[in-house]
């Protein structure tokens, strides 16, 4: 029996019935000088570089639809120029589409006024950015309390409440100082201190990450999993790092020039990719680090072999190999709670570790 | 006799010509006194045909038009700008009354402290000291706090008018595109020209006279640059001021402002060396201060007196420089660390 270390992330907790926290309908944007004209060509199937040299507008996003779950991490994943920095700033409406719905329990987000939006921003949805956009005037502590003061609570509360989710950051000590005294990692703590001090049930997170150095980035994505794993916050990630949406995402959506090529849970994503572009994209990974066994294991007929070694559905297929010091002749039988959900060899893991053209004889039911 | 009276004959224009009887003003090159040389072929100017046709108007019809109509409007103007601009005449006097009266061995020490207070730095203090100490020496003590006096609320004119006009130029592109040729105007034309409507406009011997041509001609850089300045504030932390639902007014004081700071007071540097250099033209229509011993230097040959005066506007001027460069470092060090 294998124990799941702190930092990985078990998406398949036993289900709890999820409501839809936001959902994005319909959505198009088009930059240019007439994007409301421009909305029919797009329905009807034109191509961004169409409009681009016909019309001289860009695409932005091309009838995006999505569902993002109460207390899930939805990661929307797509190289630059996908649309995803566009896409996320619907969400909070930075940037006004040109045509959709975005539903925010129940309530479309873009028919609200300017008071009810800002009523919106100030305690129902943070946003964390890619490069920090601290107060640089501000201290540490004036910049976590901002949306505090913003509503207009009263300063030892906002205090206090900075103080607190300071000290979850690791940042004791630096309340009096200024952003850029301050490494990268430490001013992106600040940025979601500032998110979390809001106590707002949606957090954006704006490439949060990717300013950082790798092994900062890694630190971050597990503080953010564990604060997570507490908080139950709807969060919506925007990434350009197939690694990080894997390690995050409970819903990965992947953007390609304005559109979502897929969606779905990332092991499914990873183990059928739906498109040569994903294809392309998964072949890079490290399989064995980001499977885990549920995902890979056939399903328990009865018959376990004598000689199978017990392991849990939610570890990595490189937790698997490393319990056996690699050796290729065992056998495994996957139980939750001690019943036997599910059976997987070596053998399998091994085809499981070739992307999917090779796979697909081997493993696909 | 004109050159081109026989092209008037020639089209049959004479009698058209003749009709007007008005006599005839002096040319523009009259009125400077200058001949025509013998090779030189006149171009057909407005002047050059009105010798040859009496009907064609003269180039000093139009400006005397100008005149005429300056002088037509030029009640209703007063009525307006009269009552509107009397607080000027006001501050100008009380301030200059203030600076005046106040004795010397008080208004030397808290100069001297307000410099402190801004500049935090003690040798720009006893730089100012000095200087206070040369002005009193040499008794033009009393003309430079006149000029001191003029330039403490003109500035402040400047920057309490400047401030928002920068902050609504840079809210709207409207806005930019209109008064930015404005301010070009007023910072291209010719320090004198702004004397000539405002001694239509008003007596001479009001202060306001002089209060409007220096804030006129110094106002624009606080404007400018506190358009600038807001408009360059980093668009990232605009946006998470959005994101987090700041409205304008909290947008505006809690982050534009102080992010465009550094800017602002470097305008506002500018507006006081602008107000110097105006406040000793503005002399001309009885501003009074060291402006008035230059004049007088000039007006009278007294090399001396319009020499030394000089040089106590040039001590003046390093004098405020310094003060309100020493209080930008002050804020931008304090700025230029936060990028």
């Amino acid at each position: 029996m294998i124990e799941t270390p702190q930092n990985v992330k078990s998406p398949h907790q036993p289900e709890i019935d999820r409501n839809v926290k936001i959902s994005v309908r319909n959505l198009y944007k088009v930059f240019g000088d007439q994007p409301e004209a421009m909305i029919e060509f797009v329905r009807s199937g034109i191509s961004k570089t169409e409009l681009l040299e016909k019309y001289h507008h860009v695409l932005g996003l091309n009838d995006i639809n999505i569902d993002m779950m109460d207390g899930e991490i939805t990661v929307i994943m797509g190289l630059s120029g996908s649309g995803k920095s566009t896409l996320i700033r619907h969400l909070n409406r930075l940037i006004e589409p040109t045509a959709g719905e975005v539903i925010l329990d129940g309530e479309d987000v873009l028919k609200l006024t300017e008071t009810e939006l800002r009523e919106v921003r100030r305690k129902r949805m943070s946003m964390v950015f890619q490069k920090f956009a601290l107060f640089p005037h501000r201290t540490v502590s004036e910049n976590a309390a901002l949306s505090l003061e913003v509503r207009g609570d009263d300063l030892g509360e906002q205090q206090s409440e900075a103080q607190y989710w300071l000290d979850r950051l690791g940042l004791s000590g630096f309340e009096d100082s200024y952003p850029y005294q301050l490494s990268g990692g430490m001013q992106q703590r600040v940025g979601i201190a500032r998110a979390l001090c809001a106590h707002s049930e949606v957090m954006l997170l704006d490439e949060a990450f990717s300013a950082l150095d790798p092994i900062i980035r890694s630190q971050m994505q597990d503080l953010l999993l564990e604060l997570q794993r507490e908080l139950n916050k709807t969060i919506v990630f925007i990434t350009h790092d197939l690694d990080e949406a894997l390690k995050l995402a409970d819903h990965l959506v992947i953007l390609k020039d304005g559109y979502v090529i897929q969606q779905g849970e990332p092991q499914q994503i990873l183990l059928h990719p739906s498109d040569p572009y994903i294809e392309q994209f998964v072949s890079d990974i490290n399989r064995a680090r980001v499977l885990r066994v549920r995902s890979v294991m056939k399903a328990y007929d009865g018959e376990v072999r004598p000689d199978a070694i017990m392991i849990d559905p939610d570890i990595t297929l490189e937790q698997v190999i490393e319990s056996v010091n690699g050796d290729t002749s065992k056998h495994f039988v996957v139980a939750q709670d001690d019943n036997p959900i599910g059976v997987l060899s070596m053998h399998e893991i091994m085809i499981a570790m070739v992307p999917r053209r090779a796979s697909l004889d081997g493993l696909d039911p | 006799m004109a050159t081109y009276t026989g092209f008037f004959d020639m089209l049959g224009l004479r009698d058209w010509c003749d009709s007007e009887k008005k006599p005839s003003l002096l040319s523009l090159r009259n009125l400077k006194g200058e001949e025509l040389a013998w090779y030189e072929f006149p171009f057909p100017s407005l002047d050059n045909l009105h010798s040859a046709c009496n009907a064609i108007p003269q180039t000093r019809d139009m400006t005397a038009g100008l005149e005429t109509g300056f002088l037509t409007v030029r009640p209703a103007l007063r009525t307006v700008l009269d009552p509107l601009t009397q607080p000027l005449s006001w501050a100008l006097d009380g301030a200059l009354t203030l600076f005046t009266t106040t004795p010397w061995w008080a208004l030397v020490p808290i100069i001297c402290f307000l410099c402190y207070r801004v500049s935090r730095s003690a040798s720009v203090t006893v730089l100012v000291a000095v200087f206070m100490a040369f002005f009193l020496f040499t008794d033009h003590y009393t003309y430079a706090m006149q000029t001191l006096a003029i330039i403490f609320v003109c500035t402040f004119i400047c920057v309490v008018l400047g401030v928002p006009m920068g902050i609504l130029m840079s809210k709207s592109d409207t806005t930019q595109r209109v008064v930015t040729p404005i301010l070009d105007m007023l910072q291209t034309l010719p320090t004198f020209v702004y004397l000539i409507p405002l001694i239509f406009l008003f007596k001479i011997t009001e202060p306001k006279l002089y209060g409007m041509a220096i804030i006129l001609y110094a106002i624009v850089p606080v404007v400018r640059l506190t358009n600038l300045g807001i408009r360059l504030v980093d668009q990232s932390v605009i946006e998470a001021a959005h994101a987090y639902g700041l409205d304008s007014r909290q947008r505006l004081l809690g982050v534009e402002i102080p992010l465009a700071l550094p800017n602002i007071m470097a305008g506002v540097n500018q507006t006081i060396m602008m107000s110097l250099a105006m406040v000793v033209i503005a002399s001309l229509v009885s501003a009074p201060g060291l402006g008035t011993l230059v004049l007088d230097g000039i007006n009278n040959l007294r090399l001396g007196v319009g020499f030394v005066a000089g040089f106590a506007i040039v001590l003046l001027a390093i004098l405020l420089d310094r003060v309100s460069k020493a209080a930008l470092d002050r804020i931008n060090s304090a700025e230029a660390k936060l990028k």
